[in-house]
């Protein structure tokens, strides 16, 4: 259990050494994250949408692009002198090596989702009185949602012979149900409403991570075996 | 691993099957066009539910094939099994795209507007291009093992996604006619109707086991043929 532990936060800091050193990806998510927001802005009608009435959609179509950039890199790195097979050589489980990728990338896209959020708020004009709790959690719970997913999709993806194109392909119906929640529970909360009005869609987003955390660091073992 | 034969045998018997099919559709048409009664309301617009109907059940009927046999390949590893979910899938496709095709085409003098976003309309898509992303992943795999391995493990988490994207899409409004046919308290439409339906849909799913029997035969071929090269270079 303990080494399990070390053994995943081996990976992740391996991780972070090889984003931080680089800063690629970081940069390219967030460039992507602003050209986003602004583009959606711009986009609208002024005269009958108001910045507001668009803009939960436009932070969560942010957040999902900027986390697809970080995705595809995760496992890009691994198949560079093929680093993945040192990392099973290493002996450390499947199970061990996907929550470690995992953890890697949610800590990822979560800087990309923090770094981003103050420019949400100041080009969409967001009242700073916000129920940061609720929507923190309901980040978290999104973010968990298509990044464990994702996290197994790109380890397959980067294995293709076109691992660019096929990711958002393979990933895109897996947002809906993660996106979609996420937006109408932050359209409620900047509102001003409680997060009890839409309960449907808080237990829809539950269920949705238990089941696919879980399938993922099911399946990731069918993925990674030759 | 099928024989060449096997395969073959797979293929002419499918086309077969396929003309067959085809035979019974153009006289499940006529029975609709020419001998069933149109519906007051909808008049002749209706006439395109003997076509999209039985193309969505068999589209449906193909996903649900390809998803359950991927996930049995997980378990069993036999090669078969992916053949024939890749061959359900890809033929589910095409079924699906008569899908649709038809549904906007009655959708405008009906709905007054070709797409709706609407439940029913909207997890089918999501499903079509779900598939339409596994054939697109399978053709980028070149190793056999490998793109059976994949596939089955994205119709693993596909038939998990379904649920969910079941209820997120549920939760907009509705427009789509509700079930006529498969609901509690029996069928509501009239017993002449019915039949034409039912004649449509069997002559759809014989059109569709022809198609998934050629294909799953093309596909045993293109196995042998593959391993020739390899064994050649």
């Amino acid at each position: 259990m303990v080494e399990n532990l070390r053994a995943i936060a081996a990976i992740v800091a391996k991780d972070m050494r090889i984003e931080w050193r680089t800063k690629t990806a970081l940069g390219s998510s967030l460039a992507l994250a602003v050209l986003v927001l602004m583009i959606l802005y711009i986009a609208r009608d002024t005269a009958r949408v108001s910045a507001l009435d668009i803009a939960p959609a436009a932070l969560w179509i942010t957040f999902s692009f900027g986390a697809m950039i970080g995705m595809n890199r995760a496992f890009l790195l691994e198949r560079e002198n093929s680093s993945i097979d040192a990392l099973r050589l290493s002996g450390v489980g499947p199970s061990t090596m996907f929550v470690g990728k995992l953890l890697a990338n949610l800590v990822f896209v979560g800087v990309v989702e923090l770094l981003s959020f103050p420019m949400f708020v100041v080009m969409y004009d967001i009242p700073l009185a916000l129920p940061w709790f609720s929507l923190a959690l309901i980040t978290v719970m999104a973010t968990v949602a298509f990044v464990s997913v994702g996290t197994l999709l790109s380890a397959m993806a980067v294995q293709t012979r076109v691992a660019h194109v096929i990711l958002p392909v393979l990933l895109m119906p897996f947002l809906i149900t993660p996106v979609v929640g996420a937006v109408q529970m932050t359209t409620v909360l900047l509102h001003g409403q409680s997060l009890s009005v839409v309960s449907g869609w808080f237990n829809l987003l539950a269920a949705f991570d238990i089941a696919f955390v879980s399938l993922s660091i099911l399946l990731f073992e069918a993925v990674l075996k030759e | 691993m099928m024989s060449r034969d096997k395969a073959r045998s797979h293929v002419r018997f499918g086309w077969w099957i396929v003309g067959i099919g085809f035979i019974a559709v153009a006289g499940a048409y006529v029975r609709a066009l020419a001998f069933t009664p149109a519906e007051v309301r909808q008049g002749l617009a209706m006439k395109i539910m003997y076509v999209h109907v039985p193309a969505a059940w068999t589209a449906l009927l193909a996903f649900l094939i390809s998803g359950v046999l991927s996930l049995l390949y997980l378990w069993l590893k036999d090669r078969r099994m992916d053949a024939m979910a890749a061959s359900s899938a890809e033929v589910g496709v095409a079924f699906g795209t008569v899908m649709l095709t038809t549904g906007p085409l009655w959708g405008k003098p009906i709905w007054g507007t070709y797409w709706q976003w609407d439940a029913r309309l909207t997890f089918t898509l999501l499903l079509y291009l779900m598939f339409v992303g596994y054939i697109m992943m399978r053709g980028s795999v070149l190793d056999h093992e490998m793109r059976a391995r994949f596939s089955a493990v994205f119709g693993a988490l596909g038939l998990v996604l379904v649920p969910f994207i079941h209820m997120t899409v549920y939760w907009f409004r509705t427009i789509h006619p509700q079930p006529v046919i498969l609901k509690p308290d029996g069928p509501s439409m009239p017993m002449v109707m019915q039949l034409s339906l039912y004649g449509s849909g069997i002559a759809f799913l014989v059109l569709f086991s022809g198609f998934l029997k050629v294909r799953y035969g093309l596909m045993g071929l293109e196995d042998l043929r593959e391993r020739e090269l390899q064994n050649a270079a």
